[in-house]
Parts: structure tokens; sequence; C-alpha cells
């Protein structure tokens, strides 16, 4: 794979956005299956269901970089966190 | 609670701009996350380092004074450009040749590219030669952008604002055109006031193109280089060094790729959420609109 060399790829990067992936084509597989119905949640506004998993991710992103630069422990914690707002936003938003 | 059903499939039809996205975006963002974990010495050759570089930049002084002067910098600009902007739309001639000439005029600055805008203004201000300098110095003003924070930040805006000021003002002068006679010929049957006028027809309709003004406005403010690196080079000291001018030093000038890297990707979630923010709030009040 010398022709991916100049990507700098690595095994944790790789697990991270093949999850990514996945979590893409499940979404995507799901949503032709079942198709998504669009609602109004707390935020007030119309949410589908790739709206919540981009809320989702971009929340957890500023989680993950909230937990680093203000909590001095693992960074598994904030992985806790980024599921309790995943569960809250599927849920509620 | 709405309930709205939508077919999926017609996503596969974006297929091609997806591939070429991927080239163009995905592919390099991909790269420069995986930068981003790393430190690299040369040569094309990676340690992996881990958190390292986000716990440093989040820890950094240098950062939030970047961030500080940039949210600084773009809360000023929309402050001045948007009722500005507004200002003149309303001000500029409804039909014949004179709005020809306006909406032509209006469009010039927009045509300018960025780095011909940062030399011009750097030398139309200059305290010596500048026309604009030598006549505020010849008030007996002190004005000296290059060694002033105080008059770097003055001339940097203007200079910003003389650039998209017109942008607002077009948005908004087509956005007063859409509004058809009869909410005026209502309000002066109403006998309503120039304000009132205003306040409950012209700015309700202007509603959408404003959004999209104050998103255009705010994202490009936010992303400020070029006009300010040419003009001060971001100095005097890091007074006027925004996010991406001290990105690029990073980058560029230290050559430091991992920390630069970090930086970016959270520069970017900033503009990815407050994008974000702002799609919304344009949709919401899309729907809204419709609903009336």
């Amino acid at each position: 794979m010398s022709w991916l060399a100049w990507m700098a790829w690595t095994g944790p990067t790789a697990v991270f956005f093949a999850a990514i992936a996945v979590m893409l084509a499940g979404m995507t597989l799901l949503a032709i299956k079942y198709p998504s119905s669009a609602r109004v949640g707390i935020l007030g506004i119309e949410t589908a269901r790739g709206d919540r998993l981009f809320i989702t991710l971009l929340g957890s992103a500023f989680i993950n970089l909230a937990w680093l630069g203000l909590v001095d422990a693992p960074q598994y914690g904030a992985l806790i966190i980024c599921g309790l707002f995943a569960f809250c936003v599927f849920r509620w938003v | 609670m709405t309930q709205k059903t939508t077919n999926q499939r017609a996503w596969f039809l974006v297929l091609p701009v997806l591939a070429l996205v991927a080239f163009s975006s995905i592919i390099p963002m991909i790269t420069v996350v995986n930068y981003s974990f790393q430190d690299s010495f040369g040569g094309n050759e990676f340690f992996w380092v881990g958190l390292e570089w986000y716990r440093e930049l989040l820890q950094s002084e240098r950062l939030w004074d970047a961030l500080g002067r940039q949210l600084l910098f773009s809360s000023i600009i929309l402050l001045i450009e948007i009722p500005l902007g507004i200002l003149i739309a309303l001000s500029m001639p409804k039909k014949g040749w004179m709005a020809s000439l306006c909406l032509v005029l209006m469009a010039l600055p927009l045509l300018i590219p960025y780095n011909v805008v940062g030399t011009i203004w750097q030398v139309f201000a200059r305290a010596d030669i500048g026309l604009l300098g030598r006549a505020i110095s010849d008030l007996g003003l002190s004005y000296n952008y290059a060694q002033n924070a105080f008059d770097a930040w003055v001339t940097v805006i203007v200079m910003d604002v003389w650039h998209w000021t017109s942008l607002v003002a077009l948005l908004s002068y087509a956005g007063l055109r859409s509004i058809p006679n009869a909410y005026y010929q209502a309000a002066e049957i109403d006998q309503a006031s120039r304000w009132a006028v205003f306040r409950y027809i012209e700015l309700p309709k202007m509603r959408g193109v404003l959004i999209i003004a104050v998103l255009l406005r705010f994202m490009d403010s936010f992303m400020i280089y070029t006009e300010p690196f040419v003009l001060t080079g971001g100095g005097p000291g890091n007074a006027t060094t925004f996010l991406s001018i001290d990105l690029v030093k990073m980058a560029l000038g230290q050559f430091d790729l991992g920390p630069a890297a970090a930086f970016s990707l959270m520069y970017f979630l900033v503009i990815l959420l407050i994008s974000y923010v702002f799609y919304t709030v344009m949709i919401s009040a899309d729907n809204d609109g419709a609903a009336r």
C-alpha cells in the first residue's frame, strides 16, 4: 500500500474512519429499509435520522475536546459522555 | 409533531458529486486527521503522538488569543457591514439608469482579487506616501498602521468594510426589489411612518437574504487571511494575527505539520458548528415563511 503512504495512515485513525464509514453505510441501509420520518424535537428544529447522527458526531467532537482541555482523566470518560449524548439526541432532538 | 416521509434512494443521485468531493475535500481532510496524531521530521516519516498536539493547543495562549481576535474581528465586521449594507440598499435608486450605475459601482470592489485589495490598502494607508495615511497625518492625527495596533485594526476593518459591504447592499437591494408594491400602497393608506414601513414590511421581507448575508460575511470574515496578511503581515506584534494567519505561520513558517493539522481540525469544527447553526436557522426561517 505504498501509494497510500502520503496519507500517513495509522491503525487507530484507520479504525476511526472505518467506524464512521460503517456508521454511514448502516444509516443508508436503514434509511432504505425504513425511510426516515422528520420530527420536531426539543431544539425546535426539524430533524431526520441523519441530522441526529450529524448533531451527535459534531457534539461528540466538542465533548472530546472539552474533556481533553478541562479534565485530567483518561479519554474513555469522554466516550461515555458521548454515548449518553448520542442517546439523548436520538431520543429527544 | 410533524411527520414527513422521504425517499432516501434519491441520495444515490448525488454519488458523482460525492466522488468529486472525495478527491477535493474528503481525502485531504482524512490526511489532515492522520497528521494531527503524529509528529513529522521530514522525509515522509511520522511518529505517533496520540492526542498530544490537541492537548498542547488547547492549553496554548497563542490559539486562544488568535481565536479571541478572530471573534472580535468578525463581530465588528457584522455590526458595521450589515446595517451599513441595508442603509445603502435603502438609499439606492429603484429604477432608471442611476439604479444600473449604482449596481455596477457597488459590484466593483467585489471583483478585485483579495491580494490586490491588500496591496491597494497597504499603499493607500501608508503614512508617508499613501493618500489616506498622508491626509490623516496632515490633519495632525498620529496614524501609522505598521507600528500602532489600534491603527492596524482600524485599517483592516475599514478595508474589509470597503471590500465587502457592497455584497450585503446588493443582497439587501435584491430583497427590497422583490417586495410587491401592494405592501407599500397599504402602508401609505395606513399613513405608516418611514420607520414603520422599514420595521414591519422591508425588514421581515429581507429576512431570507439577510440571513444569507450574515452567514456569508461571518464565514468569510472568520476565515480571512489574504487582505490582513498583505496589509500588516499579522502585526504589529501579533495584533492582527487571526486564526488563518497563525495557522499558516505554524504549518508553513515553522513546518509543524502535526500541531498545524490539529489546529486546522479545531478551526474546521468551529466553522462547521457555526455553519450548521446558521443553516438550521435559515431552513427554519424558510419553513416559517412558507407556513405564513
